[in-house]
């Protein structure tokens, strides 16, 4: 209070003195009039003291208002940070159906669903023996697992390899290794020929899984199989396989404290790597032996390693450091494209060799293709198609390696070439390019 | 002065270490001003390549050799083989869609979304076949997982055999998928039919000539197995299975269905050729376990390593790798120098997702010695990461699949990585 009329005094004290000047002869009568003024100027004043009060009273009180909810708000906020699964939830699972997707029709599901069971349930009606297989197989399996089921090259043998499953590298075939019968059929049917899936009829599967089991000495071939013998037939493997052991086995006995400090007195290398492998910047690997032996390392104890090797002399920087040689302009065309060429026959080197030494590999080899005649190479067992062409005579000039390689069914139907084609152009001429500069 | 001449250990290794080191301290430490700090550069000067230019970035020239490589001896064709992951160029835990390996039976296939089919038959209530716009509108799911082939160090059974862990570990990526839970697909099917859902499984294959068909146990398949259509914010690419492939978090690779075209719920496993006859797992006696699913917690050192040599000398070196398991996270790595007489706990990058990759460092000092580097990865479970001696005991040297063994560097004195074993 005194401190707000302090305030206001001087004020007064100002209007005062003005009033005296004017009105001096009225003094008493006039300066009880003053009093009264003035006494209803600090009732006025204290009225605006007391508002003011209340109105600061009630500001506050909305500011802690204010501030008890912005609180409240944080608390907020921070449990939903700190109970972030409250808003993260799984995908939701209807307690019924969303009415998503339509009803399958008998006919689909009759298209996709032919897997087999090892009971033989799902085995459609059908017959075969070896006697019959034998020609399927030559004509449409042998290309990649030779006549006799026994593989060519990498790919897989199919008969054999009885008694090696407790070698270090077991040859794991049909007749060795595979328990049920039931999956020959299942996969055949679906998967093969390699290039050719889903294009043999039953009776031709069940021939062709006959032929394999004779060429495992498990039939004879007069042995008809058929729908109803195939899921109780009784495989060399059937009793071979236990299901996954490893955490009673392993996981009980590998969770021990591990050790941090002397862990082994002394430790040498034993081994060191194979195979070098080089990164060419064109992509793929480059393998060479590593000769280097484990003669010469150092052992290694708490201590560390036991000496340090000298240091390998080290290559000539300068050959590195030389500014590569400017390309020549005059760089005759062909020997680009050859080059290049050279990169898309990646795609055929599972296949076919060319070059010095080339050897035929599930594919002939392409030395001096250009001008030959179609199915001439020595030793190389061609498809039908490629006998025909052979006996008639026809040549292969770039038109007919440019039609092949685009189609390579197109161009020669029957082949036994698995590729499906390229499908650049540039591609077909580059590789016609490669092909040309391998004469022998 | 005269302490540099001692012939002490540590003064031969300061010598070898700054001739090995000799360009990098030149250019670093030269007498001269740097050329390309003090001489005006044509990117600094000229102007740079517009927007545009490349509507699908690639990564820039400089980075060509981070590529995903085969090693075209391993398998009969490139159609039906594997190649590897360049993991030891790699960082963090991500691996981009375009380097990350690839695995086919029959060839990458290209399927489009609008010739694409998924069907659910068997023993569900209602046989139902969706499109691929039917899958996008289920609710969905972002996951972090690694996929690993099961035969991923499978050469290391027989000895120390390809020199770089791209090709020793590089049959794993880590991506962020999208994707809708399995179990709402089986529950639109409806499992009543189906009875008892314990001993049920689902049997799932691909649209590709191979089909690789898979039975998978009913618990696994209600539980956290997706069926997903994006990876790493982007549509799958055509050799990872555009446009839907299965995810099976912590399973072996071999069960990720690409091209996922049909689900069917049986009361058996169906012991497809990918069950049996591969992905088995045989043993020293010749008898071989069978649904090996799940991968072991396994960890691996990416730099250095043979394909990262350390090329700055002694001083401050990083060791850097990768820890995963699929039984869930990756606790703790332990890193040795000495081939495993004296470990050190490695920092986490952070703490990695549940069966995906996490990343873990060992910030050191490299004294110019010799070093026999190894990773010991923990799980979650308890279980640690065996030894090649602890597998081998175990197992034999038979097999080809699940070898989560402790991998050795040996890092000679110029900072060279070679793939070795150690007694």
């Amino acid at each position: 209070m005194s401190k707000s009329l302090n305030f206001l005094l001087p004020g007064l004290g100002g209007a005062g003195l003005a009033c005296g000047l004017a009105v001096a002869s009225m003094y008493h009568n006039s300066g009880e009039a003053r009093i009264a003024l003035l006494e209803e100027r600090l009732a006025q004043v204290e009225g605006h003291e007391t508002s003011a009060r209340k109105l600061a009273k009630e500001e506050a009180a909305r500011a802690t208002s204010l501030e008890a909810k912005v609180q409240e708000v944080q608390a907020a906020a921070a449990e939903r940070i700190a109970t972030g699964v409250n808003l993260t939830a799984p995908a939701p699972v209807p307690d019924g159906t969303l009415g998503i997707g339509r009803v399958a029709q008998a006919e689909e599901i009759a298209a996709w669903d032919v897997d087999v069971l090892p009971d033989g349930r799902g085995l459609p009606q059908g017959t075969g023996n070896a006697f019959d297989g034998e020609e399927i197989f030559a004509d449409r399996c042998a290309s990649c697992h030779g006549d006799f089921a026994e593989g060519v090259d990498n790919w897989p043998v199919l008969a054999g390899g009885f008694d090696t499953l407790g070698d270090k590298d077991p040859v794991k075939t049909v007749g060795s290794y595979w328990p049920h019968l039931s999956t020959v059929y299942d996969y055949v049917y679906r998967s093969m020929p390699f290039g050719e899936a889903g294009t043999l009829t039953p009776d031709e599967t069940y021939a062709i899984v006959a032929y394999i089991l004779y060429s495992n000495d498990l039939i004879d071939d007069e042995f008809e199989l058929t729908h109803e013998n195939l899921g109780a037939f009784e495989m060399h493997n059937k009793d071979g396989f236990i299901v996954d052991d490893r955490i009673a086995r392993e996981h009980s006995a590998w969770r021990a404290a591990p050790c941090m400090e002397n862990c082994k007195e002394e430790t040498r290398v034993t081994m060191r790597s194979v195979f070098l492998v080089g990164t060419p910047p064109e992509g793929g690997t480059e393998s060479v032996m590593n000769t280097a032996t484990a003669e010469g390392l150092p052992s290694f104890t708490a201590e560390g390693p036991s000496f340090i090797p000298a240091a390998a002399p080290k290559a000539e920087e300068d050959a590195q450091a030389a500014p590569a040689p400017e390309e020549d302009q005059a760089a005759d065309e062909g020997t680009q494209l050859a080059a290049a060429g050279e990169k898309v026959f990646r795609k055929c080197k599972a296949c076919h060799e060319v070059g010095a030494g080339a050897k035929n590999k599930s594919g002939p080899q392409l030395n001096g293709l250009l001008g030959r005649t179609m199915g001439a190479v020595d030793g190389f067992a061609y498809s039908k198609a490629f006998q025909a062409a052979f006996e008639e005579g026809r040549i292969w000039d770039e038109d007919a390696l440019a039609a092949f390689l685009a189609k390579p069914k197109g161009f020669m139907k029957g082949t036994k070439m698995l590729f499906s084609g390229l499908r650049k152009e540039a591609d077909v001429t580059a590789i016609t390019e490669y092909l040309k500069t391998a004469t022998e | 002065m005269d302490e540099m001449f001692k012939p002490s250990r540590r003064a031969f290794l300061r010598g070898s270490a700054a001739a090995a080191a000799g360009t990098v301290a030149g250019a670093a430490s030269a007498a001269g001003p740097d050329p390309l700090i003090t001489e005006l550069q044509d990117w600094a000067s000229g102007l740079g390549v517009g927007v545009d230019e490349t509507p699908y970035g690639l990564p820039i020239e400089f980075e060509s050799d981070v590529v995903r490589r085969n090693v075209e001896w391993l398998t009969a064709s490139p159609i039906s083989s594997i190649n590897f992951t360049p993991i030891h160029a790699l960082e963090g835990t991500i691996t981009p869609q375009g380097c990350a390996f690839e695995r086919h039976h029959s060839g990458a296939i290209e399927l489009r979304k609008e010739d694409y089919r998924l069907m659910i038959n068997g023993l569900v209530d209602t046989p139902l076949v969706f499109t691929y716009a039917d899958l996008e509108r289920f609710p969905r799911e972002n996951h972090v997982y690694f996929c690993e082939c099961a035969a991923n160090t499978g050469m290391e059974w027989a000895g120390a055999q390809l020199n770089g862990v791209q090709f020793t570990h590089g049959m794993i990526h880590n991506m962020e998928y999208t994707g809708v839970p399995l179990r709402a697909l089986l529950n639109e099917a409806g499992l009543n039919a189906a009875g008892d859902l314990k001993d049920k499984w689902v049997y799932v294959e691909g649209a590709d000539a191979s089909s690789n068909g898979r039975s998978i146990p009913m618990e696994k398949a209600l539980d956290d197995v997706l069926v997903a259509f994006k990876a790493n914010g982007e549509a799958l690419r055509m050799e990872h299975g555009y446009p839907a492939r299965l995810v099976v978090p912590g399973w072996e690779g071999n069960m990720w269905v690409k091209w996922i075209r049909r689900i069917e719920v049986t009361d058996a496993a169906v012991e497809s050729r990918e069950e049996t006859s591969k992905y088995t797992d045989v043993y020293e006696d010749g008898t071989a376990r069978k649904w090996t699913w799940v991968m072991d917690a396994k960890s691996v050192i990416t730099s250095p390593s043979p394909q990262m040599p350390i090329t700055h000398g002694q001083g401050p070196l990083v060791i850097s790798g990768l820890a995963w398991s699929g039984h869930g996270q990756i606790t703790r790595v332990d890193v040795s120098k000495d081939g495993g007489i004296t470990w050190q706990t490695a920092r986490l990058g952070k703490q990695g997702d549940t069966k995906a990759l996490t990343r873990f460092y060992l910030d050191t000092v490299w004294d110019g010695a010799p070093m026999l580097l190894q990773a010991r990865a923990m799980d979650e479970t308890g279980y640690v990461q065996p030894t090649k001696e602890q597998l081998r005991a175990a197992r034999g040297e038979n097999s080809v699949y699940h070898n989560n063994c402790i991998q050795t560097w040996y890092v000679n004195a110029e900072g060279v990585a070679e793939n070795v074993e150690v007694s």
